[in-house]
């Protein structure tokens, strides 16, 4: 199943992950990136690469 | 098999390509770009970039290397120069010709020229090659003077500050980012610049500039005349449409297309990004919209009605934009500027500013939002705004967050 990683460091909390991907992505209190899953089923395998393509700084990845 | 020709190399053509293939589009895909640059991101040109943060690498939106495992043919360097809607072909300026299925235009818009023209000194900023002139411009000592208090103007006006210069914002407008967000919150984005040791001269005009760099006077329209050594432009944008001029396609400041991002009577010509005028059927009007987020999100609806054409996805967002300035990240979500009134949870004093402000009509609905370094309200206001929510659900959701406490 493709997994998902992100960059909490690189994270500026600019938050259109969570728009395209609300299941997948959320925030902390901090203004932090939290990935609610680890994996993902390949169906949604196109819909969460969009939502991490939408990151401004780059910190999302969905890999095999 | 199939062909898509994608023309514009910029954020919103590059993600297309990209989304085509998550889609599942499995024909030739061409990516056409009029600089010979592989394709970079443009927010950083006014930040990080600038300030010499980040280097070009850091910034690439696209490898040839990455291009190559997606399938993708780059052909840039050359300028799409014709579009011909009905033989279905692209011309490029080097007199190359390129067939198509179906086309996506994301070609985007320019930066309004300085109306001053002087030898030397005076930059805009939208290409890398322009940044690149501006960064070796800050190297000079003296002072600078930004034309446009906008968004990108007051980015510029952080950068150069944080350079050490002294920078000089003007503006014929008394409150420029008021425009967006009101008069009472644009006061405190004046303040802002006052508070780092930047000069604002808003509601005056620039008369003339004159002179050559490191050597410049711009002569306001009150008389007065600011020595610069580098002058910056930032008046606003406007869509590169002019190579569609003999298309036959609705060109009207930038393309107008139906709300599935296809030129209107040409449905096969798709348009993304800065250079797409769509119907917003959310808003029930046609709108064109300069924002990094808008770019990408047309992409994917654009790849996905060409992977799925019995599928047809609309593009409905609600708009949202950011800028950093200084030591504020400035979110603004939906439309401020149509509200008639807003309400501050937070603050924006100091040097630990933190707020929301959440925007209303005389019916109590949620417009839009305005947030100052708090991405958790962001997205609370966001996911309500598309929720169809009410101003007095956002202030109770955001009088809960834990921030709010720590801010009031």
């Amino acid at each position: 199943m493709p997994r998902l990683t992100a960059d909490h460091e690189a994270c500026q909390g600019y938050g259109n992950c969570i728009t395209g991907a609300p299941d997948v992505y959320d925030i902390d209190d901090d203004g932090v990136v939290v990935l609610l899953t680890q994996e993902i089923p390949e169906g949604d395998r196109a819909r969460v690469e969009e939502a991490a393509r939408s990151c401004p700084v780059d910190a999302l990845r969905v890999e095999d | 098999m199939s062909t898509v020709v994608v023309v514009g190399s910029s954020v919103a053509g590059v993600r297309t390509v990209q989304a085509l293939r998550s889609e599942g589009f499995t024909g030739r895909v061409v990516l056409v770009g009029a600089e010979p640059e592989l394709p970079y991101d443009k927010p950083p040109l006014s930040k990080q970039f600038l300030a010499g943060a980040w280097d070009t690498d850091r910034i690439r939106l696209l490898t040839a290397e990455r291009a190559a495992e997606l399938d993708v043919e780059l052909r840039l360097g050359s300028a799409a120069e014709r579009l011909d809607v009905a033989g279905r072909q692209v011309h490029l300026a080097d007199g190359s010709v390129l067939g198509f299925d179906a086309v996506v235009l994301a070609t985007g818009a320019a930066a309004r020229p300085s109306p001053w023209p002087v030898e030397s000194g005076v930059h805009v900023v939208r290409s890398l090659t322009d940044a690149r002139a501006l960064r070796a411009g800050l190297d000079h000592e003296g002072p600078v003077v930004v034309v446009g208090g906008g968004f990108i103007g007051a980015e510029v006006a952080a950068t150069a500050s944080a350079l050490g210069r002294a920078v000089t914002v003007v503006d014929p407008l008394p409150s420029p980012i008021g425009r967006v967000v009101g008069a009472e919150l644009g006061e405190h984005f004046t303040g802002l610049h006052h508070r780092h040791g930047v000069v604002t001269r808003f509601g005056t005009g620039v008369e003339s500039v004159t002179g050559v760099a490191g050597d410049l006077a711009v002569a306001l329209t009150d008389g007065t005349t600011l020595p610069a050594a580098t002058v910056v432009v930032g008046i606003g944008a406007t869509p590169n449409d002019g190579w569609l001029a003999t298309s036959g396609l609705l060109v009207e400041n930038g393309v107008t297309c139906d709300e599935h991002c296809r030129a209107v009577d040409a449905p096969d010509v798709l348009v993304v990004g800065d250079l797409a005028r769509w119907y917003h059927p959310g808003h029930g009007e046609h709108l064109r919209v300069e924002h990094w987020t808008n770019a990408v999100d047309s992409a994917v609806v654009a790849a996905h009605n060409i992977a799925h054409p019995d599928d047809l996805r609309t593009h409905a967002p609600v708009e949202y934009v950011w800028s950093d300035q200084y030591d504020w990240r400035i979110q603004i979500v939906g439309r401020p500027a149509r509200a008639a009134r807003h309400e501050l949870v937070g603050s924006l004093t100091g040097d630990a500013a933190r707020a929301a402000a959440v925007y209303t009509d005389d019916e109590g609905r949620l417009l839009g939002a305005v947030t100052v370094n708090w991405p958790k309200a962001l997205v609370l206001c966001r996911r309500l705004l598309g929720a169809g929510a009410t101003a007095a659900d956002a202030l109770a959701q955001l009088a809960a967050l834990p921030a709010a406490r720590v801010a009031a």
